[in-house]
């Protein structure tokens, strides 16, 4: 892993791919009593119905995280974007915490709304889409990124304003959406990882398809205009699957911190390829962050878990930190995404 | 402030309307369940056959035979078991829970938010008694596990909560032990009322369940032990049962006697304007140590030694 030099990406994605292998295989022995109590002959419906989905789960929700944030780094053209831009964190927790009320006010009612059906993680889904959708109608279309960026702002701090107005509002919910919002793994089944599985298949399909667009735009919109490309029809394809993405991956594992902002980070350091590369390559380095994290979240503090967006938090912001402190201004420079 | 009490007014009245709804359609079923008891004169058919029960969620359960191996995920359901003379089956609690002696001295399984699935799974639980909010009901429901979530929100939803527990059990006779230990929980609420000192009845009260604020209304079943001692309560019922009230209210209602935690009681004279209440000038405030609130925040069967802690209090401030 330490390998500055690599600068062939068949290689990083061979060394990411027996990483995310190894870490898989760990994912699967760590149970409740952390590394300490790591032991063969364990009982193997527990590690069917418990380890392997939130293993797996973790390592799903972190390439899509991933994936995102490539797509979100590659499409406005800047360093510090991440899947979170367009307000889709906001829009989840809102999402949750009025599933929470309706959850703790209405199943009184001895009925269940058809919405109510999806359960926190539908409405958190829900939640998500709806902000991003209205982030997109407030900057009317896609074709200027600063106008969707500032509607992003704008629906992000409206939603986590009306989100905060309900905690007040109902002090009983206040736990649940805040362990919401610090993310987790540990409750991630194997419906959720085949849902994540698809996603995240489709969304890599058509963004590696697409990608030329990202590369496109590297150079400005007008050159990317001058190639031929069906410049904003692409854009609203690829925002499609950003957000569906995030959406994804939000609803099932909660605001996961970071890992959509440093996996195209960690990627661009040691790789420069088109696009088409750097996503797929997004993707594992996502999965092999996050499950790393999962990993420590349950083994370090063993039976308390630690909220892995927390993890995810420190850890990756260290590591970067050191990264750029090795790096030159340059290969910063190189690294904001616009190589 | 306007526009949110309106809609929380709005809220409240949708809840006690589907609160009464809930109840009135329950009374008929549990009637005639107490009956169909009674015509069964013996009651080990009974304990054999299937209990049904619709939970909290709204979700119809059924539970074939007696739980053996149960797990509870809130304080207040454990202690009902318990004291249904059935702690033995309890296998698993969750972190805060610390009374009866024998629940310390069982594995802990987190809180609502975080509770550890696998450590709960390891257990083999027949039988999960957890809060509606409880984020592993579908994970443990998906793996085959009897989950029935139960949340008593006030004393006469407990009476219904005591004796849904007691049915999900099989215990012998559900209803009569039921029906014994709500009846014991009334006399000992009836005789911690009966020692209130008399200059203590009628005075205005504020309980600050939390710290910002957050107060227990008339609405809260701690609301409603304040009420059966005889103390009247300044948020009244239309206000919720844990709203957060505006720091003016307090001072504009002038308590009389404050209840609250030690760790919020701390500097309250120099809260603003509250060297003007009557409660601060006269010393009357009774702050319960960490300990003791864990008694009287809990919607359990202690409700009555949460009584007795708070008669306890009062008299302290009226010798007679």
């Amino acid at each position: 892993m330490n390998a500055r030099k690599v600068h062939s990406a068949g290689r990083l994605a061979l060394q990411l791919s027996v990483l995310l292998l190894l870490l898989v295989g760990l994912g699967a022995l760590v149970g409740s009593e952390g590394f300490a109590g790591m032991q063969l002959q364990v009982d193997l419906s527990l590690i069917a119905d418990i380890r392997l989905p939130r293993t797996l789960g973790a390592c799903l929700a972190g390439a899509l995280l991933g994936l995102a944030g490539a797509l979100a780094q590659g499409l406005f053209r800047n360093p510090l974007a991440d899947p979170f831009l367009l307000g889709s964190a906001s829009g989840a927790s809102l999402g949750v915490a009025i599933g929470m009320v309706l959850l703790t006010q209405l199943s009184q009612l001895n009925m269940s709304p058809w919405f109510m059906r999806m359960g926190i993680t539908g409405m958190a889904f829900m939640g998500a889409w709806l902000a991003v959708a209205l982030s997109l109608v407030l900057s009317w279309g896609v074709q200027h990124t600063l106008r969707l960026l500032l509607a992003g702002v704008v629906v992000g701090v409206v939603f986590g304003a009306v989100a905060s107005l309900l905690l007040i509002m109902f002090p009983q919910i206040q736990g649940s959406v805040q362990s919401f919002m610090l993310g987790s793994t540990a409750y991630v089944s194997w419906a959720a990882c085949g849902l994540m599985l698809a996603v995240l298949v489709a969304s890599w399909l058509v963004s590696v398809a697409a990608s030329p667009l990202l590369d496109g735009l590297a150079l400005g919109e007008s050159t990317a205009l001058s190639l031929g490309l069906p410049v904003k029809s692409l854009r609203w394809l690829m925002l499609a699957v950003l957000a569906l993405c995030t959406a994804a991956a939000v609803a099932q594992t909660g605001l996961i911190a970071f890992v959509g902002l440093a996996a195209p980070h960690l990627v661009r350091a040691r790789v420069k390829a088109v696009h088409g590369k750097t996503l797929s390559l997004s993707c594992l380095m996502g999965a092999v962050l996050l499950g790393a994290a999962d990993l420590l979240a349950r083994g370090l503090m063993a039976p308390l878990e630690l909220p892995v967006g927390v993890l995810t938090a420190i850890l990756g912001g260290g590591y970067m930190l050191f990264l750029m402190r090795g790096m030159s201004t340059k290969s910063v420079a190189h690294a904001g995404g616009r190589s | 402030m306007h526009l949110k009490l309106s809609h929380r007014l709005k809220w409240m009245g949708a809840c006690m309307a589907i609160g009464a709804g809930m109840f009135a359609f329950s009374l008929p079923s549990m009637s005639s369940a107490q009956s169909a008891s009674t015509k069964q004169a013996s009651s080990a058919s009974q304990a054999s056959s299937p209990f049904s029960l619709t939970d909290d969620r709204g979700h119809r359960v059924v539970i074939d035979k007696a739980p053996q191996r149960i797990v509870t995920l809130l304080p207040s359901l454990g202690e009902i078991v318990c004291e249904l003379q059935a702690c033995e089956r309890l296998v698993g609690v969750d972190r805060y829970s610390n009374w009866p002696e024998r629940v310390k001295s069982l594995p802990q399984l987190g809180g609502i938010d975080d509770t550890q699935l696998e450590s709960l799974v390891k257990l083999k639980p027949d039988l999960v008694l957890l809060a509606r909010s409880s984020r592993v009901t579908q994970r443990l429901e998906s793996m085959g596990i009897t989950v029935v979530a139960l949340e008593p929100q006030n004393q006469e939803d407990m009476r219904r909560v005591i004796q849904l527990i007691a049915g999900a059990l099989h215990l012998p006779q559900p209803q009569e032990r039921a029906q014994a230990l709500w009846q014991s929980i009334q006399k000992k609420l009836d005789a911690a009322a009966s020692r209130v000192p008399v200059n203590a009845k009628g005075m205005r009260i504020y309980f600050e369940a939390g710290s910002g604020y957050f107060a227990a209304g008339e609405a809260s079943y701690i609301g409603e032990t304040l009420k059966r001692l005889g103390l009247v309560n300044v948020v009244t019922p239309s206000m919720g049962a844990f709203p957060q009230v505006n720091p003016e209210f307090v001072v504009k209602a002038n308590p009389q006697i404050i209840f609250m935690g030690e760790r919020t009681a701390t500097d309250l004279k120099n809260r603003p304007g509250w060297q003007r209440i009557e409660a601060i000038a006269q010393q009357r405030i009774c702050a319960f140590t960490p300990a003791q609130s864990d008694i009287i925040v809990r919607s359990g069967p202690r409700i009555p030694e949460a009584a007795d802690l708070m008669v306890a209090c009062l008299k302290r401030m009226f010798p007679e």
